[in-house]
């Protein structure tokens, strides 16, 4: 558990980056801090591991005040990760990773040994663990950091816009792996981004931070988007806040039709919109009503909407209706096999269902 | 010319009295560089403390970069309590020379380890001194190397000047072709000196290299 007690934080020239910060980030949780450039996110998580002193309060970590504690002994319990990685440049990437095992006075032997295992908890090619970290990709790097921060097994980890500088689709792909990962891990996990999205995928609890570094609001995602505290966290949410608060709305009450389908390289069995599916039964795409006889190929089909996952939330459902060509969400399960077919008029009718008073 | 320089290499005295020479020389110019640089690499680490102590620190040096060698070489005897033609003085005075041409480009070249990456040497826990070693300083050769390049070159054309107030190096056959009047010495101590110097600094390049393999691997390799 990490506490902040009326933490405040005046730099010299009288700068106030956190004013008055309460808060605490729970156990096994992923705390996310967010807000936009410049509001004390970066501040609040380097006081954790005394690389900031506050100015007055105490930041505690599982109730002892970090400030009694060695620096470098505390730090070396503490995984860290920055943006561009901070990796350092004249090392292997599995030397990076063993730096703090290292620190700790393990073998050198011993030390690498744990490096290549995380080199695989992370997702890496254990070929790439005698590169520098110059020849990896930004996402590999940001690999190699997480792993690097993991190497000691530490209670904590502090992420400080960890996948702001890579692309969309590789942003997408670490997300999902530090999910995976924190489900395996369990970690005490504070995370930073100006990124709401990010904040409201990963965050168990959410701190909303304005400049001056005051906080706005501290809730779960789903409270966030569906209660802003004020017009600043409203704003700062964003538009659409209504359509992503369906990611914390479960889908198990949505009805799943039956979907006329038919196998590439078979006769088209009637004449209405039809999915095509490949021999495993997951989907390839539509074909058009009145597209007339002979055998399916891929080159007469439309392109298919989002797919939606049985089991998964009510917003990727709506989503594959509303971008399905005919109307029909797909819906499929874990292996990706077409499962039937929702529509979004359903959808909305369910959403119905769940509002206090609905009959 | 040539056969001048043909003539006088051709007595073995002569031979075994240039290598000597040479050899007091590299002595005379290396083990200074190597001083002057353990003492430039503390105190230009110094000098990044603040803002006040590296104006400071580095406006010195060049001062002491500009006090005239043959005057160093004459006073320090002086302050050492060293006689006049011992090898010493300009071993220090040589020294100090470095030390004040290497403090900038010390600090230019810690200044050029990327912020995040000492940041996150930091918050792996690595304690100071440790950190400066481990990090910091393998990170700052290859803006360093460029300073000990030009300090090496700086101190094998010092070390001639020596030869004036009679100390070894191939300095000793400048005056040597002057007092006899005759030229093939002094174009043989001027030749060996370039050789010298460019020799060290090819040197200097492949021990950059070794020291920074990271910097060399090709990208996807
Ligand atoms: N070392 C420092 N000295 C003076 N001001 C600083 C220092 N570090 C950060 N600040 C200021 O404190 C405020 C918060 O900075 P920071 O925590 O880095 O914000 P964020 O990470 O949210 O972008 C900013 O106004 C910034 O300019
Ligand atoms: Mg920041």
């Amino acid at each position: 558990m990490i506490e902040f007690r009326a933490v405040t934080k005046c730099f010299d020239g009288g700068t106030v980056a956190v004013d008055e910060l309460d808060l605490v980030a729970q156990d096994g949780e992923i705390t996310v801090f967010v807000g936009p450039s410049g509001c004390g996110k970066t501040t609040s998580l380097r006081m954790v591991n005394r690389m900031i002193d506050p100015s007055s309060g105490v930041v505690a970590v599982d109730g002892q005040d970090v400030a009694s504690r060695p620096a470098a002994e505390l730090r070396r319990g503490i995984g860290y990760v920055i943006q561009q990685a901070g990796l350092f440049p004249h090392r292997s990437v599995l030397d990076n990773v063993a730096t703090v095992p290292r620190l700790t006075g393990s073998t050198r032997r011993a030390a690498r040994r744990r490096a290549a295992e995380l080199l695989e908890t992370v997702g890496l090619d254990p070929a790439l663990a005698d590169r520098y970290p110059a020849q990896l990709s930004g996402g590999q790097q940001q690999r190699v950091g997480v792993a690097r921060a993991l190497a000691a097994d530490p209670p904590i980890l502090l992420m400080d816009e960890p996948f702001s500088a890579v692309d969309p689709v590789v942003r997408d792909g670490l997300q999902d792996e530090l999910l995976r990962l924190q489900d395996e891990l369990d970690k005490t996990i504070l995370f930073v981004t100006h990124d709401i999205d990010e904040a409201i995928r990963l965050g168990d609890a959410v701190a909303v931070l304005r400049v001056g570094g005051i906080l706005a609001q501290y809730d779960p995602p789903q409270r966030l988007l569906a209660e802003p505290a004020d017009d600043f966290v409203a704003e700062f949410v964003g538009k659409d806040r209504g359509y992503r608060g369906l990611s914390f709305v479960d889908s198990d009450a949505l009805p799943v039709h039956d979907l006329p389908l038919v196998r590439l390289g078979d006769q088209p069995p009637c004449d209405g919109w039809l999915l095509a599916v490949d021999a495993g039964g997951r989907p390839r795409g539509w074909l058009e009503p009145d597209s007339g006889g002979g055998a399916v190929t891929e080159e007469r089909l439309r392109a298919g909407g989002s797919l939606h996952r049985s089991g998964s939330p009510m917003r990727g459902a709506l989503d594959a209706a509303l971008s399905s060509p005919s109307g029909l969400g797909v819906v499929v399960d874990d292996g990706g096999a077409v499962v039937g077919a929702v529509v979004a008029e359903e959808v909305l009718a369910a959403l119905r269902e769940r509002r206090p008073g609905a009959a | 010319m040539l056969g001048g320089i043909g003539l006088y290499l051709s007595s073995p005295t002569n031979r075994e009295k240039v290598l000597g020479l040479l050899g007091e020389h590299v002595y005379l110019a290396i083990l200074p560089l190597l001083i002057g640089l353990a003492v430039a690499l503390p105190l230009g680490a110094l000098a990044r403390r603040g803002a006040l102590l590296r104006t400071g620190t580095v406006q010195a040096s060049s001062v002491l970069y500009t006090v005239p060698s043959l005057a160093l070489f004459v006073v320090m005897p002086g302050i050492l309590g060293t006689s006049i033609t011992s090898p010493a003085n300009v071993v220090v005075s040589l020294a100090v020379y470095t030390t004040a041409l290497l403090v900038r480009p010390v600090v230019d070249a810690l200044d050029a380890v990327p912020g995040h990456v000492v940041a996150a040497a930091i918050a792996m826990g690595y304690r100071p001194a440790r950190r400066f070693v481990a990090v910091e300083l393998p990170l700052a050769v290859p803006v360093l190397a460029a300073g000990v390049r030009v300090a090496s070159v700086s101190n094998i054309s010092l070390v001639s000047v020596g030869a004036l107030i009679g100390i070894g190096g191939l300095g000793e056959l400048f005056t040597e072709g002057f007092q006899l009047r005759y030229p093939a010495p002094i174009v043989i101590g001027i030749l060996l000196t370039l050789v010298l110097a460019l020799v060290v600094d090819l040197l200097l390049v492949g021990l950059r290299r070794l020291a920074t393999p990271w910097a060399h691997a090709g990208v996807g390799s």
